[in-house]
């Protein structure tokens, strides 16, 4: 039987631009996040982006909450990285009630922070992979990710919401065996890097997919308001620890990678060099940590001064900071408005995706590592 | 057919890195599994472990340690805990020396986030984090525990050695504070925070 080519393409016909929607529930978008994509053919014309479905409203709710207890609403926040959440605003307290940290305490602070960020950058190693369509690297990701959590539940009692940042130190002293144990585990991380960068960073595919995808110049991140790995890899030369340094962050010697390109490729590299960075702080920390108390003189209830206060730190996200209001005298803020990173950097989602190929628009998306906790509140 | 591909190849050659990738990916095919055959295979946790909170159990004048101060619904973020004292029996015949004791204790452990701040807080170290991390109820009005279930699930963590007795953590107290108080200069200010320490405001 012979068969014929029907021709389906008329010269005349009009296209259309097509209307689709990405999410909530879409495995690509981190959480509960919604785009809507106007599509001219392959091409993404507009961007929609639709949050608010993970909406708790934690700044209100630190209003009726003790200074105590809010760190336990800054644990939510970004689930990925609880302890630099915690950290931001222990240190907004401190700041505002002029409080003294013991040294043993900052060191102890440091350690937790940075493998916080090793562990949330590892996890945007797993799911980015994932996003581009490889499931090799989640394993690896989660592997190395699981370690650190372990150790985390070692020291403060819980994988994620460990609530163990006080306001003039921390909860408890490290466990016995603290040493030897976090030693082990940066070999561990050392070999599981090892593994990462040779499945994915020189990988031709990995390459294809992400080099010169979603591109963001100097000018417009800053723009925006982006920060964080999304910032340096456009060459922004931004960094809190280095910029505004806090805790001993100014005693220690590690650099900050930049990318130059601004590109998807660009923001994976950045977050990669990043571990190798927190390892080279860890192992100063732990080589410098010094005996003594760990927290510092604090009366048991909390009465900041009046006045307000603003305090950022380097999440692994970007810039976190939190700008407490208060009246003095009272055991609750006034007010605490939280700037969360990942809110900022979606903003310039748009810019980023229009004109992108719809295959790419999950690699764009992923490689903001956004969480969601954070950017709906 | 090979020719195509060789002439592809020679187009475009497999970088190294792809193939290092391969490589990696292959060394990990021959892994053991790491996966924790769970309900027959129970995981180590950690000593500080924490779970919901249980109460604590006095065996030396057989009773709770929980005085009923209601500091730790005070101070709980979420509100799960409802307490309420009575005067103690056992205080009037002198077997005691808590004059007041807890009469009821509910907590909630489907609201309750596991921060620890109640144990942090009690001064009678009467409350402590569990290990029971499987708490999972057929019916969600199970999920309120009495107070006779806590104190229950006390006695287990006790035996289980998850829990200091207060003895050496009120020791050390006592000691910091005798500290505290033997110097002179500061002892107006040690006075000032225990004073402080027994209450927190709720406005």
């Amino acid at each position: 039987m012979e068969t014929k080519a029907t021709v389906i393409r008329d010269e005349n016909s009009e296209t259309a631009e097509l209307r689709i929607n990405m999410g909530p529930q879409h495995p690509a978008t981190h959480g509960v996040f919604r785009m809507v994509l106007t599509l001219d053919g392959e091409r993404v014309v507009t961007v929609e982006p639709h949050i608010g479905y993970l909406h708790r409203g934690s700044e209100k709710l630190t209003e009726g909450e003790n200074f105590q207890q809010i760190t336990t609403l800054f644990d939510r926040l970004d689930y990925i990285s609880n302890f630099n959440n915690e950290w931001v605003y222990v240190r907004t307290v401190e700041r505002a009630m002029e409080v003294e940290i013991p040294e043993r305490a900052e060191f102890i602070r440091i350690i937790l922070g940075e493998l916080n960020r090793i562990a949330s950058h590892f996890l945007f190693y797993g799911t980015y992979g994932l996003d581009i369509g490889a499931m090799n690297p989640v394993m690896i990701g989660f592997r190395e990710r699981e370690r650190i959590q372990a150790l985390f539940e070692g020291v403060s009692g819980a994988r994620m919401m460990h609530n163990y940042f006080r306001v003039g130190g921390v909860k408890e002293d490290l466990p016995d065996g603290f040493v030897p144990a976090i030693n082990a585990l940066l070999e561990h991380l050392k070999k599981g890097y090892e593994d990462a960068k040779n499945i994915l960073t020189e990988s031709e595919i990995f390459i294809e997919r992400t080099a010169g995808i979603g591109a963001l110049d100097a000018e417009r991140t800053l723009d925006y308001g982006v920060t964080g790995p999304v910032l340096r890899a456009a060459g922004v030369d931004y960094d809190i620890r280095k910029a505004d340094p806090y805790s001993m962050y100014s005693d220690l010697d590690f650099s900050v990678p930049l990318g130059s390109h601004g590109d998807c490729y660009d923001r994976y590299m950045v977050r990669m060099l990043e571990i190798e960075q927190s390892i080279k702080i860890i192992e100063q920390c732990i080589r410098r940590l010094p005996d003594g108390p760990i927290q510092g003189k604090v009366s048991r209830i909390l009465r900041p001064p009046e006045g307000d206060f603003f305090v950022h730190g380097e999440n692994p996200r970007g810039d976190l900071g939190v700008y407490l209001v208060s009246t003095g005298g009272t055991v609750r803020p006034y007010r605490l408005k939280i700037r969360g990173p990942s809110f900022s950097n979606l903003m310039a989602l748009s810019s980023m995706m229009e004109g992108a190929y719809l295959a790419d628009s999950t690699v764009i998306l992923g490689s903001l590592d956004i969480v969601l906790g954070e950017v709906d509140r | 057919m090979f020719t195509a591909l060789f002439l592809f190849f020679l187009w475009r050659p497999i970088s190294l890195g792809t193939t290092t990738g391969l490589f990696t990916a292959l060394k990990h095919a021959f892994r053991r599994p790491v996966t924790l055959q769970y309900p027959t295979e129970q995981p180590v946790l950690a000593p500080r472990f924490m779970a919901h909170p249980v109460l604590t159990w006095d065996f030396e004048v057989d009773e709770p340690y929980c005085t009923g101060c209601l500091i730790c619904m005070k101070i709980c973020p979420t509100d799960v805990i409802t307490v309420s004292m009575k005067d103690n029996e056992k205080f009037a015949s002198e077997d005691s020396k808590r004059r007041k004791i807890v009469d009821d204790f509910k907590l909630d452990v489907a609201d309750c986030i596991m921060c620890g701040l109640c144990v942090d807080y009690c001064n009678f170290d009467a409350i402590v984090m569990s290990d029971h991390f499987d708490a999972s109820v057929d019916n969600r009005s199970n999920l309120v525990h009495d107070l006779q279930t806590l104190l229950d699930e006390g006695k287990g963590q006790q035996e289980k050695g998850r829990w200091s007795p207060p003895a050496t953590k009120k020791s050390q107290r006592r000691s910091a504070a005798q500290a505290k108080v033997s110097k002179p200069s500061s002892s107006e200010e040690a006075k000032e925070s225990t004073s402080e320490e027994n209450e927190i405001e709720t406005d």
